[in-house]
């Protein structure tokens, strides 16, 4: 019960995160050069990416439990560190703030500047909104496969997780028609990087062969210890930020 | 070639993303658990221990590297 609501809740928010930031591309491509094409990119990206999983599913799930315990928690402990670590450096001053509202209107620029859309088939429309939709998509892709195939039933339940973010951004996105800049996408990322290092910590631990004591109920244990490790390091790094007078602008290259 | 080349980039920066110390970490901390655990030591503490302790390193060779 305890895996599988952190699943699920993982999966949602790491879902909505990015769908959020496909959402914002879609959305400036959409209002400045038309819709239709813009529509048919997005529907393209999301049969490629029906595909792509309908692929590597059924192969995923006839391997080993061990290995793919070993394997995915490998990638979710590499694919969060790398969530947790960016959202530090935001968090702690060392990078800028990730603003979709200054995201969207720089690719409403660069939509207006691509020139006037063709009568037919606007491609240029077309390919942004596919690739948007696709590499965002590819992650959320890549959450569903590895959070699902650790466990028997779990590919559903993240796919379904999914499904509901879906359904919620694109119902406020249509509702709203302007990027979702009020969702705290920072502070969504620093959770969602905290559950995929807890799930890819618990995991791989299982996988490499290690029991956890009192089993799925060190889930939240792990993640009450990474969330302590997290806001103690934030803190010292606006501490030494200060000290330094170091602005995100000259920060670090992330 | 240009086309693999890219997709090979793709897929690493996707995958192993900013920092590949990160991953090459996590595989070493897999694998001395898998080691500990053949010993017949019980070995649950080390990756929670291990993930700290790469992601402070990361953090550190960035904000040095930033300063």
């Amino acid at each position: 019960m305890t895996r599988d609501v952190f699943l699920f809740l993982s999966a949602f928010l790491a879902s909505a995160v990015e769908m959020v930031e496909a959402l914002t591309i879609v959305l400036a491509v959409g209002v400045t050069r038309g819709w239709r094409s813009t529509l048919l990119g997005v529907g393209a990206a999301l049969l490629a990416l029906a595909a792509l999983v309908g692929a590597l599913g059924p192969s995923i799930a006839n391997a080993p439990i061990g290995v793919l315990q070993v394997v995915v928690g490998g990638l979710l402990l590499i694919f969060g560190l790398q969530w947790l670590r960016k959202a530090i450096l935001r968090s702690s001053g060392y990078l800028p703030m990730h603003d979709e509202a200054a995201i969207y209107a720089r690719e409403r620029d660069e939509a207006q500047a691509a020139g006037p859309a063709d009568r037919g088939m606007d491609w240029y429309s077309f390919t942004l909104a596919f690739k948007g939709v696709f590499l965002e998509g590819l992650e959320v892709a890549f959450i569903v496969i590895t959070f699902g195939s650790a466990r028997s039933g779990g590919v559903g339940l993240a796919a379904a997780a999914a499904a509901a973010a879906f359904v919620v951004v694109g119902a406020v996105g249509a509702i709203v028609h302007a990027p979702l800049s009020r969702v705290p996408e920072n502070t969504l990322k620093f959770g969602v990087g905290l559950l995929l290092t807890t799930f890819g910590t618990f995991w791989s631990t299982e996988g490499a062969g290690a029991s956890w004591p009192g089993g799925d109920a060190a889930l939240p244990v792990i993640l009450v210890f990474l969330t302590i490790a997290a806001f103690g390091t934030v803190r010292t790094l606006r501490e030494r930020r200060s000290a330094r007078g170091v602005s995100a602008a000259e920060g670090v290259q992330a | 070639m240009r086309y693999v080349v890219g997709f090979l980039r793709f897929w690493y920066d996707f995958v192993v993303g900013d920092d590949w110390r990160i991953a090459l970490s996590v595989v070493a901390a897999i694998g001395l658990t898998a080691v500990v655990v053949s010993w017949g030591i019980s070995a649950w503490w080390l990756m929670p221990v291990a993930v700290v302790v790469i992601l402070l390193s990361s953090l550190r060779r960035a904000v040095s590297a930033g300063e």
